[in-house]
């Protein structure tokens, strides 16, 4: 039998393999193709990934089992809530799509809240979910140097490196296809979400699926394990989708969004965003629909065992509820629509994995939805994915040069909370292969930063959610001004635009000329002023003051003293609203800034990569095996693994200074 | 890390004859300035070359603490190559421990165990064949130190320590769980019940830290101050304790100028005993400056043992003790029962507490010194002091913490009156938790989110 191998080429990029077997002709094809980056996964990590590659001029892949599921929202049909506002805040600051995106589809806005500090203001709007996903997918189509592929990724390619340095053992080289397609390139990042030996429960039904019944991907991970990358198995649920007609609205509250809405994107104007909005509906679960959940436990999969994975304390199903408050009467279920063109309401607050009829008879027992019809069931997901601690703090595999990860494989849940790491895998993989120092946001910096740090230092046990408790920085990070904290980074990356960085640098200015002029203002204790107070109810001025002071007191701000200044000079709103945080809170901010201070110095005590820590004498031996098996980048980082201790942290740091005298 | 000041008594804790607090750091001849006069009564300290050694006093409130040579070292002239002041005074431990909590007070912070060398390390002070020797002695320290911390720590302190955290936190998780979960779960009408938690902590912290000086009677012993007019006998008291000639006895009196310390163990309490100049409105400067010191031990002392004179009528001069005495716990010793009395006990008793014990002694024939034995451990031992069941905080650094976490409740209990956002209050929470848990030698980590998971049930 004659066997000869061709070539054909098709253009700089991409050529095509022929195997012919016999001279009828050829028996199979495969494709080769030469690119930067490989993105696998286009769920809402693997989008933002994809656009900061292309946009910063890499040749990217995009790859998804199904292009109709790009940017698909699976599960609660919103973006946004407390601290993941601020996510998505801080992405659109650094040149992220997803706030962006969210402007242009949502059918209701809310900031929640707005009764409680600055700090904890965060947006949530809920979004038209096929509107969402068709226009990321538009974004997409539409940016140069990206190609989407719908293809399953089957295999990661890669070689083996020098490893005199004690760095990275393996340098990845392309992926490649089910269908055998190769594509080589630079760097491919991982954002598969919850495809991989992905399997739906719903009671004793099993279903060897991804989310909404869409294509697992079943090989990869074999592919992972064989590179020795540390696999575990995560899960999570989703309650049932209604049709809107069976619902009885009229035994609910209604839930209004907010008169004046305030967009997530920095660079969408305010104007464009007041639509007529869509309303949200509560109603409670009783004590009949605790009953039923009780009477039928040992039909849940999970209280009877199916489920291995790890579920999130956060998110728990209405089973979880149940059965760990107990003495709770009533929960609360928000009823939202999915979007504008559907009659499938999203049942918030009831995700199951109770089998189906069990969950028909636990949703009719609440008010408002006896007689409800149920579109899709409720189920619960089980996945594969990662350990973080064998990533970087940029997201890069510490043994794998080239290959990084974002999303729900690196434990974390949300849209958002993938979304912002999807981005940052994207960012330091077109820095790595353009030789550039990659980045990382600290914990002072974002909740960005607290995000990656606490996936890749802590053990996390179960699919991690963004939370405004974990950012102890808080007053700081706010999501008012995640643009005058992150646009220079953006800028530096190449993903702000020159105008976008001027107007921040001017906002700034702005900001801290108007602090000054009102702390420089005096105000005397006239006639004229203490009539003012008095109007106000504020206490009257024993000795002279000034305007600064006066926006500290609670009963008065920088809108009522406006009668008392007569200097002033119109400024734009979102400079107003700086000046007046960052007076009114001035103590704590500073407190805050100096904890800060302490915090970078350790962060800026770099670890050197191939420190051996067998030869650092004094640690205790947990510390040494934790410390061994997080590789931590900065003694900052080291000083966050648990398991070490002050004491051994003093010993690095002594350690260091005799390294650094050799 | 270096840029806070730190203090610590660099000799050994025992009652030597002098003793050295060290304090290093970017404020340190600021803060000791503030607690030095010299012998003109003023305040020159920062005026001091480096490398030199000075005379004067340590005063609090205007009040002399203690005669002190200070010497001043100016960075990087010093062992940590940072500005450091080191204060050398009398070694008891009272006075020791009353200078570095002023220290402390005035804005310095109590130092690591190894805190100093690695300072003296890290700013290139110690050479590098030194450098492994360092980390031991900093592992060792810090294990030797904890180890120590938890085992002073009695089941009961820590049970209460714990109690008061999980109260804390308890509120900070109910508050940070509304931060997360709005829609779930209301703020309304919290800061008011928050505030009567507050109340209650607030309560209990104080009442904690009342304890720390019966804390130091167990540890360090009852802090007993003799007084009495000069010449009642109080040194040769002190002599006739110790079993030896420690102080001067004369005929003399004002022969004690200064104060004289001696531990005594006595039916399992340990005793430190203060022997004081006698108290007297006396002319002389140096002996004036004893008395001041022997009242202000007074006021602080947890036994006092007032010897008269029962030679010489009553006079002003014991009426000044009489007054220093109300409402301590004391004994009088009825002395020189040898000599003919000028007084009788029914005399005494009409003008002191009821309560207090008279026993007839004779220092001079060693005489009644049973019965005074016995009444110190009836007051101490069967007393109001029950050494074994009480709650009690012995160490300074617990006391510093528990200090810290009352100061942060009262800035929560100041944020709600003040109509503060809600989250603001879980800032100055956390910190009073943090503060707890240093005294039990726990970190925060992850008790947040879990106990916000594990209380209240969130969304979605």
């Amino acid at each position: 039998m004659k066997f000869f191998l061709s070539f054909v080429w098709v253009n700089k990029n991409c050529f095509l393999i022929y195997v012919f077997v016999s001279r009828k002709g050829f028996v199979f094809m495969k494709i080769k193709e030469n690119v930067d980056v490989c993105v696998i996964g286009a769920g809402h990590a693997g989008c933002e990934a994809a656009l900061a590659c292309a946009r910063l001029g890499l040749e990217t892949v995009i790859f998804t089992v199904s292009v109709d599921s790009i940017a698909l929202m699976p599960c609660n049909p919103n973006i946004g809530g407390s601290s993941k506002g601020h996510l998505v805040r801080e992405l659109d600051a650094l040149g992220g799509e997803m706030g962006k995106v969210i402007d242009k589809t949502f059918i209701q806005s809310k900031m929640l809240n707005k009764s409680k500090g600055p700090a904890v203001h965060s947006l949530r709007a809920q979004a038209d979910k096929a509107e969402y996903s068709r226009m990321m997918r538009k974004v997409l189509e539409n940016q140069n140097n990206l190609t989407i592929k719908q293809s399953e990724v089957c295999e990661l390619l890669w070689t083996s490196i020098d490893n005199k340095n004690k760095k990275s053992t393996k340098k990845i080289i392309g992926v490649k296809t089910f269908t055998g397609a190769v594509y080589e390139c630079k760097a491919v990042i991982l954002c598969t979400g919850t495809y991989l030996k992905a399997r739906c429960l719903c009671g004793e039904a099993i279903t060897y699926t991804g989310p909404n019944g869409l294509q697992a991907a079943n090989y990869l991970t074999d592919s992972l394990l064989s590179m020795g990358i540390e696999i575990r198995r995560f899960k999570t649920g989703t309650p049932a989708r209604m049709d809107k007609r069976s619902i009885d609205f009229s035994k609910m509250e209604e839930q209004f969004g907010d008169e004046k809405i305030v967009p997530f994107s920095f660079s969408t104007d305010p104007k464009d965003v007041q639509i007529d909005q869509i309303s949200c509906y509560l109603t409670y679960t009783n004590e009949k629909t605790h009953e039923i959940i009780r009477n039928n436990l040992d039909r849940s999969p999970i209280y009877s065992g199916i489920i291995e994975g790890t579920g999130p304390r956060y998110c728990p199903s209405i089973e979880d509820k149940v059965v760990k408050f107990s003495d709770k009467e009533r929960h609360q279920v928000f009823i939202e629509p999915e979007g504008l063109h559907t009659n499938e309401m999203y049942i918030g607050g009831m995700s199951s994995s109770l089998p189906e009829d069990v969950q028909l008879a636990m949703y009719r027992t609440v008010p408002g939805l006896e007689n409800c019809k149920i579109v899709r069931n409720a189920y619960a997901i089980e996945y594969d994915c990662i350990n973080p601690k064998q990533l970087y703090p940029t997201l890069r595999f510490k043994d794998v040069e080239g290959l990084y990860s974002g999303g729900q494989l690196n434990g974390s849940s949300g849209y958002e909370e993938a979304a912002a790491q999807g981005l940052i895998a994207g960012i330091n993989a077109a820095r790595f292969i353009f030789g550039k120092e990659e980045i990382v946001l600290d914990r002072s910096e974002a909740y960005i930063g607290v995000l990656i740090d606490d996936l890749v230092t802590k053990d996390n046990y179960e699919p991690y959610r963004m939370m405004t408790s974990r950012a102890e920085y808080r007053l700081l990070l706010r999501q008012d001004n995640a643009d005058l904290r992150l646009s220079e980074k953006g800028f530096q990356v190449g993903l702000i635009s020159k105008q976008k960085y001027d107007y921040i640098l001017n906002k700034k200015l702005l900001i801290k000329k108007e602090i000054e002029r009102l702390k420089n203002t005096k105000i005397g204790a006239a006639k004229s002023n203490q009539e003012f107070l008095e109007r106000h109810e504020s206490a009257l001025l024993k000795t002279g003051t000034n305007l600064a002071e006066l926006i500290c007191r609670p009963e008065l701000n920088y809108e009522i003293l406006k009668e008392l200044d007569s200097e002033r000079k119109w400024l734009p709103d979102d400079v107003i609203e700086q000046v007046e945080i960052e007076i009114k809170y001035e103590g704590y901010i500073e407190r805050q800034l100096r904890q800060v201070e302490q915090f970078k110095k350790m962060e800026k005590k770099k670890i050197p990569d191939d420190l051996n820590y067998d030869n650092v004498p004094s640690l205790r031996l947990e510390a040494r095996q934790k410390l061994k098996s997080f590789r931590p980048i900065s003694v900052g980082q080291a000083s966050r693994i648990s398991g070490v201790s002050p004491a051994d942290i003093s010993v690095l740091l002594v350690y260091f200074e005799q390294y650094k005298k050799r | 890390m270096n840029s806070d000041t730190i203090a610590a008594i660099a000799t050994a804790m025992s009652n030597s004859g002098i003793g050295i607090i060290r304090i290093s750091g970017k404020e340190s001849i600021n803060i000791v300035s503030n607690i030095y006069v010299d012998k003109n009564n003023t305040k020159v300290l920062n005026t001091y070359k480096t490398n030199t050694i000075h005379y004067g006093y340590i005063i609090e409130n205007e009040e002399i603490l203690d005669e002190v040579m200070v010497s001043v070292m100016k960075s990087p002239n010093s062992f940590t190559t940072e500005d450091t002041v080191e204060i050398n005074c009398h070694g008891g431990i009272l006075v020791i421990n009353s200078i570095l909590e002023l220290v402390i007070r005035n804005g310095a912070r109590l130092a690591q165990p190894g805190e100093f060398t690695k300072r003296a390390f890290l700013n290139g002070r110690i050479d590098l064949s030194e450098a492994e020797a360092v980390m031991d002695i900093i592992s060792s320290e810090n294990e030797i130190a904890l180890k120590n911390s938890v085992r002073q720590l009695k089941g009961s302190v820590y049970n209460k320590i714990t109690e008061l955290r999980n109260e804390i936190i308890y509120e900070i998780a109910f508050i940070e769980s509304a931060l997360d979960d709005p829609e779930h779960i209301s703020l309304d009408d919290y800061p008011e019940r928050l505030n009567l938690k507050m109340k209650d902590l607030i309560f209990k912290i104080d009442k904690l830290l009342s304890t720390t000086e019966n804390g130091k009677i167990i540890k360090e012993g009852v802090n007993t101050v003799i007084v009495g007019k000069p010449n009642a006998g109080k040194s040769s008291l002190l002599n006739i304790l110790a079993g030896e000639e420690k102080a001067i006895v004369t005929d003399i009196a004002g022969t004690t100028r200064d104060i004289i310390e001696e531990n005594i163990r006595l039916h399992d309490i340990n005793l430190h005993v203060i022997d004081t100049a006698g108290i007297r409105r006396a002319e002389d400067i140096i002996e004036k400056i004893g008395v001041e010191k022997a009242k202000k031990y007074t006021k602080e002392a947890d036994l006092i043992i007032y010897v008269v004179d029962s030679s010489v009528p009553l006079d002003e001069n014991d009426f000044d003790i009489i007054k220093l005495i109300e409402n301590k716990k004391c004994i009088i010793l009825f002395n020189k029962s040898d000599l003919e009395s000028k007084i009788s006990i029914g005399e005494l008793k009409e003008k002191v507490n009821e309560t207090i014990k008279i026993i007839k002694t004779s220092t001079k024939e060693n005489t009644g010194i049973e019965d005074f034995e016995k009444a110190v451990k009836d007051l101490f031992l069967n007393g109001e002091i029950n050494i074994n069941s009480d709650i009690m905080i012995t160490n300074l650094r617990h006391k510093e913490a528990l200090k810290e976490s009352l100061d942060s409740l009262v800035q929560v209990s100041k944020s709600i009156l003040n109509n503060m956002p809600e989250d603001f209050y879980s800032i100055d929470l956390m910190s009073a938790y943090k503060s707890l848990g240093k005294i039990i030698g726990e970190e925060v980590e992850e008790d947040l989110v879990n106990e916000i998971f594990s209380k209240f049930c969130m969304g979605k």
